[in-house]
């Protein structure tokens, strides 16, 4: 029985982060630069959202 | 009443978008084709990245097995799925017609998947907008 492919809890938050970001940057700013710019900035702060939210969730945690 | 001409407010509105045939034609092939809608007005590059991340999200959710929503007037959270789903245009109604993604979340990762195709249906709408306010000159 062929199984499907799997991803990781972080490696399905890249992909999201990666796709959703260069949708983000097209249609928010209108000139190349403004859009790679914001492009970058949803990435990471996607990214860094992944780690707080991780690291907050370690504290409820303990 | 020293002030009253500085009070007085103007009211100008402003000029309604010329309805043209690409502000009607842009839109809908975007929403059938993610990125068509900025290919045929020629922002080529623009066009192929909102084409390959709206897709390969979309066929990731597909690949680990999520679920496709169909129409359906039950939860409020399953008639939201379907309309993330259906702005996926063109992807969703392939996989209806192929019978893809009806089977049951068995597993975390087939969860990821559903909620990757919900998003691309959503990024999709947001493309099909930029893509009118291209075709009105709203946005270069």
């Amino acid at each position: 029985m062929n199984q499907p492919p799997t991803l990781s809890h972080f490696s399905a938050a890249l992909l999201f982060a990666l796709f959703a970001s260069v949708v983000f940057g097209i249609t928010q700013r209108n000139t190349p630069r403004d859009q790679f710019r914001y492009g970058v900035y949803c990435f990471v702060m996607f990214i860094g959202g992944v780690f707080v939210a991780g690291w907050l969730m370690w504290l409820l945690r303990r | 009443m020293a002030n009253s001409s500085a009070d007085k407010k103007t009211t100008t509105t402003a000029p309604a978008p010329p309805i043209t045939t690409m502000a009607i034609v842009a839109p809908a092939i975007g929403w059938l084709i993610p990125g068509a809608g900025h290919i045929i007005q020629k922002r080529w590059i623009r066009g192929l990245l909102l084409l390959v991340s709206i897709v390969t999200m979309f066929v990731i959710g597909l690949v680990i097995n999520g679920h496709v929503y169909r129409p359906n007037g039950g939860d409020i959270l399953d008639i939201l799925g379907f309309v993330g789903d259906v702005g996926a245009g063109g992807l969703y109604v392939i996989s209806q017609a192929m019978g893809y993604g009806q089977g049951a979340i068995a597993h975390a990762v087939a969860d990821y998947g559903t909620k990757f195709m919900i998003v691309a249906g959503l990024l999709n709408f947001i493309s099909v907008a930029d893509a009118y306010h291209i075709a009105i000159g709203k946005k270069p």
